[in-house]
């Protein structure tokens, strides 16, 4: 079975490997000596203040939102530009109608303030 | 099949029929000899990601007007060495209430989905490991996982800058690979092919020529990608101190911190590839596969300088310069330079290769030309609103 | 067994014990994360079938985009990421008798079916998937509509999420 994946399954093994192995050589060599001062969360040198969870701004989802539609768009977008080599200016054309819908999209989303940050 | 020609096969049949003469199954041998072959390639990347700390600090140093590490080895060349066992013998600490399975997972991903993109590229005609057809995307795949170990990192730190970090870098993140993708996609249509030592044999003209704006927009996605300044919004250092990767101390950062400068590097390589001709140099890629090698490293290296000297003149972008950077004038950049592109190809496609190369090179300086004339007319707008309308200069005085 | 069959048999049992564990487990960036492994698991298999632009698709927008934005929705809703409910249905040995009765009569259903006992016959050489897609995605006579549609489809989706997300603007 000559499957190509099973190199790139191979390079997962191994990929995985090298850092656990670093990772457990370190955790056998280095010391332990744990105390709750150490192990207190980080916040610049102070004791921490406030709850330990932040109000996450909606405004990520969105961004998220936005890419996900976009993301399906390029790999729509893939096998066409495979095939343009062999195919007629026609072939582009239709590709060219795709990506304009989906910029007129983008313009939508950019008028109604979508892609603000604030 | 000799040695010089092609390394990788005349070793690997030796290997197999050693293997076989041992009493193996075929199948078995070759996948051995596939593990020994994924094994070799990983220690020496991991070997050159040693190296690319001591270039790291030494570029830094000059770039900053000092010398850089030059105690330790001649010109401080053991120090990254140094660096490492320093890394090991400290102290492991998780802190107080972090998910532990998560926490020391995703130092583990982060640098495995580095190490995964090598799977695809092309040292040379017969030095690559998978010639996969679907390369571009390939690399997009890698970099999800990238995101993912990020968001793992903050989330099991149970550290509330860590997860402020976290957001606002995948948001970059994910932002940044609508335009990566989108230009990715040109060498793809010039090539015909995903598959990157098929992007590379189509460069008898350097794609960088063809398309200049194209690598110009991929380099800064891919800076934004890595997450390196002026993008670098999780390790905002004067802000969040180190984003994400706050509560880790030892061996996991330094995975961490090692994984971001060798997916610099191989980023630098890809850039290489998808367009300045990968491992191809006036033919001199044709003397042997070792040269081909070298060849790549050595703009592979070109491009992290580049990186590098991005990252240390450029001040840091605010976030939402970024992300407005990104979704306003990137993508429908990218969308549009891909159309035009398309356009021209087909059209030209059969043509004379310098008229070929010269209406390329015309349709990307009129884009060019158009996007700043644009952002001119856009930032005159911005200014007359906030100064007022400027004051025609009179003539004669 | 060949190599394939003992990878499929592993991947398989991968999917189903995380596919599980999404559902039952009590904490929610748990179960996002074992989602990853289930999508992650399905990529794996894809490739096994040598579909490999399906696989590196898979991996690029479920885990890429969409495991992501389940994330950043669980993030943004909830302050209390355990789920204080009961796992499990009141009535669940029921369940899982008419679960075992499905597979039964599905495994009963594919019996006469033939390919079960022939392995599938290797790709032509010179098969490149992705070209052919693009050509059937671009022909007239292809799917060329549906691919237009696509995009129609996706600035529905676009406008939707952009409504939705911002109708108190």
């Amino acid at each position: 079975m000559q499957n190509e994946w099973l190199y790139i399954g191979l390079f997962v093994v191994v990929g995985a490997l090298v850092p656990t192995a670093a990772i457990v050589l370190s955790w056998i060599i280095s010391p332990k000596k744990p105390n709750p001062i150490k192990q207190s969360t980080y916040e610049c040198g102070m004791e921490t203040v406030g709850d330990n969870w932040v109000q996450f701004k909606a405004q990520y989802y969105v961004f998220a939102l936005v890419f996900l539609v976009f993301d399906v768009e390029t790999v729509f977008l893939f096998p066409w530009a495979v095939a343009l080599g062999k195919l007629s200016v026609f072939a582009v054309l239709e590709g060219i109608i795709f990506i304009l819908i989906l910029l007129a999209g983008l313009v939508y989303a950019w008028r109604k303030g979508t892609l603000d940050w604030v | 099949m000799s040695w010089w020609t092609d390394p990788v096969h005349t070793i690997a049949a030796w290997l197999t029929t050693l293997l076989t003469g041992w009493g193996l199954p075929a199948w078995l041998a070759s996948l051995i000899i596939q593990f020994l072959g994924v094994v070799v390639l990983v220690s020496l990347l991991m070997l050159l990601d040693i190296f690319l700390v001591w270039v790291e600090r030494k570029v830094v140093a000059r770039f900053q007007d000092r010398l850089g590490p030059n105690r330790v080895g001649p010109w401080g060349l053991i120090q990254p060495f140094a660096d490492i066992v320093k890394l090991l013998i400290k102290e492991d600490i998780t802190p107080a209430g972090a998910d532990r399975v998560i926490y020391n997972l995703a130092p583990i991903i982060s640098l495995m989905s580095v190490l995964l993109l090598w799977a695809i590229v092309p040292l040379a005609p017969q030095i690559l490991g998978v010639d996969l057809n679907v390369g571009a995307l390939y690399i997009i795949a890698a970099g999800a996982l990238g995101t993912l170990a990020i968001i793992m990192a903050a989330w099991s730190s149970n550290n509330k800058y860590a997860l402020i970090g976290a957001f606002r870098q995948v948001a970059v993140l994910v932002s940044f690979e609508v335009p990566m993708i989108a230009v990715m996609l040109i060498p793809t249509v010039l090539a015909g092919s995903m598959g990157m030592n098929a992007i590379v044999q189509a460069q008898n003209v350097p794609f960088v020529f063809l398309a200049p704006l194209a690598a110009l927009i991929f380099i800064i996605a891919a800076i934004a990608e890595l997450g390196r300044s002026p993008f670098d919004m999780n390790e905002a250092e004067s802000e969040i101190v180190a984003g994400f990767h706050i509560e880790y101390t030892g061996m996991k950062f330094g995975l961490f911190y090692a994984g971001e400068l060798l997916h610099a590097f191989t980023f630098g390589g890809f850039w290489a590839i998808l367009f300045f001709g990968g491992y191809r140099f006036f033919g001199l890629e044709t003397l042997g596969p070792l040269v081909s090698a070298a060849i790549l490293l050595a703009k592979a290296m070109v491009g992290y300088w580049f990186i590098m000297w991005v990252r240390y003149t450029v001040m840091r972008i605010r976030i939402d310069h970024m992300l407005a950077f990104n979704w306003k004038f990137l993508t429908p950049l990218a969308f549009v330079l891909l159309m035009v592109t398309a356009l021209v190809n087909a059209w030209l496609r059969n043509s004379n290769v310098l008229i070929y190369v010269l209406a390329m090179l015309a349709a990307n300086a009129v884009i060019g030309l158009g996007v700043l004339q644009i952002l001119r007319n856009v930032s005159r707008r911005d200014r007359e609103k906030v100064e007022g309308p400027s004051q025609p200069v009179a003539a004669g005085q | 067994m060949s190599l394939a069959q003992i990878v499929f048999l592993v991947v398989a049992a991968v999917i189903l014990g995380s596919a599980l564990l999404v559902v039952t487990t009590r904490n929610l960036i748990h179960a996002a994360l074992w989602l990853i492994v289930t999508l992650f698991g399905v990529a794996v298999l894809y490739a096994l079938l040598n579909a490999g632009f399906l696989a590196v698709v898979q991996v690029v927008i479920y885990i890429g985009a969409i495991a992501i934005l389940f994330i950043f929705a669980v993030m943004l809703t909830r302050a209390d990421l355990r789920d204080r409910a009961p796992q499990l249905n009141r009535g669940w040995w029921l369940n899982i008798i008419l679960a075992l009765l499905t597979f039964g009569g599905l495994i009963w259903l594919f019996q006469s079916w033939t390919g079960f006992s022939k392995t599938a016959a290797d790709i032509p050489a010179g098969f490149d998937a992705v070209a052919q897609l693009g050509n059937a995605l671009i022909s007239p006579t292809g799917y060329l509509l549906p691919f237009e549609v696509a995009s129609v489809l996706l600035l529905a989706a676009l406008v939707g999420a952009v409504y939705v997300a911002f109708s108190r603007k």
